[in-house]
């Protein structure tokens, strides 16, 4: 039962937010409290999770071959924890940033709607459910994304739309493909049959095709182009939340998909996807150091570190993989961290771009300590969790023998302090430009969801020992597709 | 049947390449559509054609019924319920980035980047 | 657009397509109809109904408004998988009642009918309120 709530929770409370669209004080608290709530219930479910093994729930009643299954495994309860925290954070920024005409034209049953499709994808069984859930929450985003209507958001939702849905469309290519090839939808009986049967000539086209849709929704080496021209363009809350979810929800798919189905043809998906995990750490980072625009530098960043996460993934040792989960909660946090400090320094400045900033450090030091540390966390500074994600993530690869891969993100590293400390030079160590606009308000609220987040940040560094056993668990269960397999279908 | 079918998909996956290049917004939406409806059309094709069998059957007593597989169809639906809701948004963005922007062309979309 | 036919026909029509969208919804479980289908006949009645009179009027000859109804669908369809857990089974397992039975004619409601009853309301509402924000001006 509890297996059903991710899902079934942010619908009710989009549900009562709708109901009560015209009470905006309403609709901050109520908010704050159904994601706060949901942040518990998937913490919860985390616990359940490493006590008892991976949980299923077969909906309707239907048995597992035929009816919509839901999984819910270790790596499922971490992504939902993080997300929810992240959603949380987001909730407590919104208010307090976010216009009151944008707050009242729908945003936050809007973001419940995006919640229950990514909570929807984290934890169903079934690749056509997935794609179902995909669907709720591109939905969500577009609006999100388009919410307030300005010309600059409309262009970039125009884009947006156009290359989510073209995702959508290679997504359910490939499930009609699979479909045809095994008669069934349900992953675990998918990746059973595929280990078991001989023949299945298309399969590997129904992967490309599934790989084409994944990567363009995390934003991968070469279809990344849409991800800096259209997230910069809503409120910085939405891009933070946009980017602390979406396109980890593509990573996410693509670690459960590679685990479960790439049975043939390994060392061809193994070396495809490394030389595409290393072009896109280095294309990312290397565009992110040419810009000027704070959110443009860090939307570029999304896409290196989608690399790093990629190269774990498929080096596809336990400690490998328990690294790139690791390095994704980290991801999310620090990511999302840095985005809200961005909202910050524009709450404060009221620019985004770093020609027009300066002197933030000496006229708010708080405010740059709120930059500082999760911005050091991606760039890879020791105590900070982004240092241990990347030691780890190296120290796999050179246990695997993947060198090469492996020096590359080393060297991307380097890139990576080196537009972090752009922006930290820049807008907060360079003297105040003289036309700069006197200083507005930062209101607490806003305050005190980015000290929350960095508060998470440097815990997470902190308690690197147990969180790494924790992601070391799901990365077992990852790397071995029977224990999966097992839970869902019972048998063999 | 599935020649003619094979034969129609690639065509209206054609003419949704060709639309999504047009310069013209509102093609680009329509492109979308043909694209929709030609993955929809390649889903059924894919997962098994048995043209002429109902899908759904009350009683199955005592005869052997051959009925076609009811689950692409049932994608199908939900593939044609989702391609509805993106079109309908599709389209008011349409509306709204005439009305905000007064053009049409894509073109013109790029020139703050 | 002021046309004095598609106005009287709107007129008409509107509770005729209100009936047979409930006609096609009720049917749906079994053969050709349901939910989505019905959603859509409900929500092109008062699209009609808005292309010959305007959308203000529209809206002011119905008294809710389409995002209350697409919430209350969401609503309907959440609940209908509540029933099953009360009898033990997975949540949204089919419960059906049988409230008349004869050998020509039978009414059955279920927890299905519920959820296609939330579908109904839902698709009816979006389209509403998709195409009534494309047509005022």
């Amino acid at each position: 039962m509890i297996l059903v709530l991710p899902i079934m929770l942010p619908l009710l409370f989009m549900v009562a937010l709708i109901f009560t669209r015209r009470w905006l004080a309403f609709q901050q608290v109520f908010s704050l409290i159904a994601s706060f709530a949901l942040t518990f219930l998937s913490a919860l479910l985390l616990a359940e999770v490493s006590r008892k093994g991976i949980m299923t729930l077969q909906l309707g009643g239907w048995p597992a071959p035929y009816g919509i299954t839901l999984v819910v495994d270790l790596l499922s309860a971490i992504m939902l924890t993080t997300t929810s925290f992240v959603a949380l954070v987001v909730m407590i920024y919104s208010p307090g940033f976010i216009d009151k005409e944008r707050q009242t034209a729908g945003y936050y049953p809007l973001v419940f709607g995006l919640l229950m499709g990514v909570n929807g994808a984290f934890i169903t069984g079934d690749i056509f459910n997935m794609y179902v859930w995909y669907e709720v929450m591109l939905t969500s985003s577009f609006v999100l994304i388009a919410l307030g209507g300005s010309a600059e958001q409309l262009r970039g939702s125009v884009k947006y739309v156009t290359i989510s849905f073209v995702a959508s469309i290679f997504f359910v290519s490939a499930i009609g493909i699979m479909y045809g090839q095994a008669g069934t939808l349900n992953m675990a009986d998918l990746a059973y049959k595929m280990r078991s049967w001989e023949e299945m000539p298309y399969m590997n086209s129904a992967l490309m095709l599934f790989f084409i849709a994944f990567s363009i929704k995390a934003a991968l080496f070469p279809f990344f182009f849409w991800l800096p021209a259209s997230y910069h363009t809503p409120p910085v809350a939405i891009t933070a939340l946009f980017a602390g979810t979406l396109t980890k929800v593509g990573i996410y798919t693509m670690m459960r998909f590679y685990s479960l189905f790439v049975v043939e043809d390994v060392m061809f998906w193994k070396i495809f996807l490394l030389v595409i995990a290393g072009l896109t750490m280095t294309v990312g980072v290397l565009m992110a150091a040419s810009q000027f625009d704070i959110r443009k530098i860090l939307s570029f960043h999304i896409i290196s570190q989608v690399g790093y996460m990629v190269m774990g993934l498929v080096i596809f040792t336990p400690q490998a993989v328990a690294a790139a989960i690791y390095f994704t909660v980290h991801n999310m946090l620090s990511k999302t961290g840095t985005f809200l400090a961005g909202g910050l320094v524009y709450q404060r400045s009221g620019s985004y771009d770093l020609k027009y900033l300066g002197g933030l450090y000496k006229s708010m030091p708080f405010l740059a300590l709120l930059f500082f540390v999760p911005a050091m966390s991606l760039a890879g500074i020791p105590p900070l969790p982004g240092f241990f994600g990347k030691l780890f993530l190296v120290k796999g690869g050179f246990a695997a023998g993947d060198y090469l891969i492996t020096g590359v993100a080393i060297a991307v590293g380097l890139f990576t302090l080196f537009s972090m400390v752009k922006i930290w030079n820049e807008a907060y160590w360079k003297s105040e430009p003289e036309n700069m606009p006197a200083p507005s308000r930062v209101s607490n609220l806003t305050l005190a969801a980015s000290s929350l987040l960095v508060l998470a940040v440097i815990l997470l560094g902190v308690f690197v020992g147990p969180v790494m056993k924790i992601t070391h668990e799901a990365a077992v269960q990852l790397t071995d597709p029977l224990i999966y397999i097992q839970a869902v279908l019972g048998k063999q | 049947m599935l020649l003619l079918l094979a034969v129609l998909i690639g065509v209206l996956y054609g003419s949704a390449v060709y639309l999504l290049l047009r310069r013209n917004i509102f093609k680009l939406v329509l492109g979308l559509i043909f694209l929709g409806y030609a993955t929809n059309l390649l889903l059924f094709v894919a997962s098994g054609l048995t043209s002429g069998y109902p899908a759904f059957i009350r009683n199955l007593e005592g005869e052997t019924a051959t009925m076609s597989d009811p689950l692409p169809q049932a994608l199908i639906l939900t593939a044609i319920v989702i391609g509805l809701g993106v079109t309908a948004f599709a389209l008011v963005l349409v509306y709204r980035f005439y009305s905000v922007t007064g053009t049409v062309d894509l073109d013109e979309l790029s020139e703050n980047e | 657009m002021e046309s004095v036919i598609l106005q009287i026909a709107a007129r008409h029509m509107r509770p005729i397509l209100i009936v047979l969208s409930l006609v096609v919804l009720y049917r749906g479980h079994n053969e050709p109809g349901g939910g989505f289908i019905g959603g859509l006949m409900l929500g092109a009645a008062f699209i009609l109904y808005a292309m010959a009179f305007g959308v203000s009027k529209t809206q002011k000859s119905i008294s809710f408004s389409p995002v209350t109804m697409t919430a209350l669908g969401l609503l309907i369809a959440l609940l209908s998988g509540v029933p099953a857990l009360f009898s033990g089974s997975p949540f949204m397992t089919g419960e059906w009642i049988t409230l008349f039975q004869h050998t020509v004619v039978e009414l059955k409601l279920g927890t299905p009918l519920l959820f296609d009853v939330g579908v109904y309301l839902t698709v009816a509402g979006m389209l509403m309120l998709v195409m009534f924000s494309i047509m005022e001006d």
